[in-house]
């Protein structure tokens, strides 16, 4: 039976809601804020009202090239995602539908791997890199995402695939199926919200990676983080320069995810209720 | 098409290939200032004059950059050809033979035009491993309105007792201006570089002859008090999360009657499309402590360098020759006026009468750099070079941890008691590590 929700609590978990996620979203907002303002302005102490200047943008553009980083920022992000799923669904399917005795401690194993901080690796890192000629390239970058977020996305798709029952799959061996048909045309298009949502989330933190995309770049591979990172100045005024390149960098990812939120919301409560 | 055409043609496609091919790209790290900023703009310039180089830009945040450039060439990755690292880092970093001297600058190259204490800061046994791009000690900026209005007269080499008078009566707390802007916010290169310098006038030293830390002498307890006082009377709200930039806004809006820092924020100061107090600014050296010859010797470079890793060696030595030319000089100036020159370099520059014209603060420029001696900075004898900072690998770490301290102090959440003794116990815990103190 439905618990009745009096108008006075609906009215008062929204203001929360609102308050929660004005607060999550604020820096963001702020961000832009800043970017429409002069440097004086910028620096001046917190106001709401901008001047509502575009200089900032115009001359961030005119100082250095988006357009590269922003196409390394697509292809580093899309490509990392696509082969951290081809490796992630078969090895989700495996874990989920086929688990032995070690399945939880290597899936304990994959995520203890995000625990280390990332700099405890830099330099092993950096020379196998300089070894194998992968410093500045975008080949390198997209290994290096991809493995950086396979544990998560592996997490993620193992938790989806949990909640199918395994009775289908095995439905559809007994008609003959394959164990490629199997995971193609049975298993993924079940989790088609679940792999959805795991994409998207992963083209996110692809895009924000910001650690090893600055480290193990200069110029060819250079995604948008590198961007943003060349506007802060030792001397001199930046933080509106910075703000303009930070929102010009965010933008294309909260176009994305505003556009996608439905499948992503969806995608994540997946197999809440069941 | 005739055979003789296609052979044209073809031999034509052949020649621009090879030419391309052969062509040379540097990869260049810098930091995001103007000069630098100005420097990346006129490049076409250079690969004009050398068609066979091509130029990458790397711009980082400083400290992003010294990671990155350290990392690189300890592992030998040769990703850069030319760093853009400060004074400090040079002689460190020659030592551990990490940057290659600079032999190759050409014989119009006029090394002995180079200010004599810049090159000396960037100079390991008489070689040279980075040349200057620009350079800057530190002086004192002053409202001349206020001063006349408060019956002032800016000596010509102050006392800090006459500035803790002109800031004490210069502040105006119903109109919002404070006597004094300084640096507050914490960080080796950030209220480090000005309490250092400030010590230093005062007598006073981070080390003595055998590397023991001096925070328990009575010349930082006189300098750190004299600081902490003069920002409690006479500095604006919040000044210990004041850095460079945030000072140099409160300037540029007219809140401060006085503002000691880097000699090259003269020209954002006085440049009236982003300063309102443009026309009203006068400049002094340093202040120095009654009965004390010293004047803090603030100096500071950024300056271009070729790391040991670089395959292009002599490409980037062709570069760094062009960009820290006098012949660059002169290209700034005929493009975007004197006024942006890299300062603080070349003895030429000042003596140069449009320059001198054209730029108001190129004379007391060049008298705080004159007046800097980073190889004798304090007045009792010291084991180490560098005016407002200690050049050792270790000063970064404690330079920031005692910075951290003073700021502290600054924002009345310590004493100058207890700040200079957890200085003194940190430096010689970390002197002691380090191996300085048997």
């Amino acid at each position: 039976m439905a618990r009745k929700v009096t108008t006075g609590a609906r009215i008062g978990w929204s203001i929360a809601a609102w308050v929660v996620a004005l607060l999550i979203f604020f820096p963001i907002l702020y961000a832009v804020i800043t970017s429409l303002k002069t440097e004086q302005e910028a620096i001046a102490g917190f106001s709401l009202i901008p001047s509502g200047t575009f200089e900032n943008y115009v001359t961030v553009q005119t100082q250095r090239d988006y357009f590269k980083p922003f196409m390394n920022s697509v292809i580093l992000s899309v490509g990392s995602t696509i082969l951290a799923l081809i490796i992630a669904i078969p090895s989700a399917w495996a874990m989920a539908f086929a688990p032995t005795k070690r399945t939880k401690d290597i899936l304990m194993w994959m995520l203890s791997t995000k625990m280390m901080p990332s700099v405890a690796v830099l330099l092993p890192i950096f020379i196998i890199f300089r070894t194998f000629g992968l410093l500045d390239s975008r080949v390198g970058l997209t290994i290096m995402l991809t493995l950086i977020n396979l544990p998560i996305v592996i997490w993620m798709l193992y938790t989806y695939f949990r909640e199918i029952p395994g009775e289908i799959l095995e439905a559809a061996r007994m008609d003959g199926a394959s164990l490629w048909k199997e995971i193609v045309y049975v298993l993924t298009p079940m989790a088609v919200p679940g792999i959805a949502s795991t994409l998207l989330l992963n083209i996110i933190l692809a895009w924000n990676e910001a650690f090893w995309t600055i480290q193990l770049t200069t110029t060819n591979a250079a995604p948008l983080t590198a961007f943003i990172a060349s506007f802060s100045s030792p001397q001199g005024l930046f933080w509106a320069k910075l703000s303009a390149a930070s929102t010009m960098a965010i933008a294309p990812i909260l176009i994305l995810g505003w556009f996608s939120q439905k499948q992503l919301v969806r995608g994540l409560t997946f197999g809440a209720v069941k | 098409m005739t055979l003789k055409t296609f052979l044209l043609g073809a031999c034509s496609a052949l020649a621009f290939v090879a030419t391309t091919a052969s062509a040379e790209t540097l990869t260049i790290a810098t930091v995001n200032n103007g000069d630098m900023v100005r420097m990346q703009g006129l490049t076409s310039e250079f690969t004009k004059a050398n068609p066979d180089i091509e130029v990458n830009w790397v711009t980082l945040e400083e400290n992003v950059l010294r990671e990155r450039v350290t990392t690189d060439i300890a592992a030998n990755g040769g990703q850069y050809d030319i760093v853009t690292i400060g004074n400090y880092e040079v002689p460190i970093w020659a030592k551990q033979q990490w940057l290659l001297p600079l032999e190759g600058l050409g014989d119009k190259y006029d090394m002995d035009d180079l200010l004599p204490a810049i090159r000396g800061g960037l100079s390991v046994e008489g070689k040279l491993y980075a040349a200057p791009f620009y350079g800057e000690s530190a002086m004192i900026m002053y409202r001349k309105d206020l001063f006349e209005k408060a019956g002032l007269k800016m000596p010509e080499s102050p006392t800090w007792e006459f500035i803790a008078d002109a800031a004490k009566k210069t502040t105006d707390r119903a109109n919002d201006i404070s006597g004094i802007c300084l640096r507050g916010k914490a960080g080796w290169g950030e209220n480090m570089a000005f309490v250092s310098a400030l010590n230093n006038s005062f007598g006073g030293r981070w080390f003595d002859e055998n590397w023991k830390p001096q925070f328990d002498q009575p010349e930082w307890k006189a300098s750190l008090q004299f600081y902490a006082d003069l920002m409690k009377e006479a500095g604006p709200q919040g000044a210990s999360s004041n850095g460079f930039n945030e000072n140099l806004t409160l300037f540029q809006q007219g809140k401060c009657g006085m503002w000691i820092d880097a000699t090259v924020a003269a020209s954002f100061v006085s440049n009236p499309k982003d300063s309102k107090v443009a026309d009203k600014v006068g400049y002094a050296i340093f202040p120095s402590k009654e009965g004390v010859s010293n004047h803090g010797n603030w100096l500071w470079s950024w300056n271009l360098a070729v790391p040991a890793s670089s395959k292009k060696a002599e490409a980037a030595q062709k570069f760094i020759s062009w960009a820290t030319s006098k012949e660059y000089t002169q290209l700034v100036a005929s493009k975007e006026g004197w006024a942006n020159v890299p300062p603080g370099t070349r003895t030429s520059l000042y003596n140069t009468e449009d320059y001198k014209k054209e730029a108001a603060f190129a004379a007391p420029t060049l008298a705080a750099m004159q007046a800097a001696d980073i190889t004798k900075p304090t007045v009792k004898p010291v084991p180490y070079t560098g005016g407002q900072f200690v050049a050792i690998p270790e000063f970064q770490a404690l330079g920031t941890t005692v910075g951290q301290l003073f700021s502290a102090v600054i924002a009345g959440q310590s004493t100058v008691d207890d700040a200079l003794a957890a200085a003194q116990a940190t430096a010689t815990r970390d002197m002691t590590r380090a191996g300085y103190i048997k």
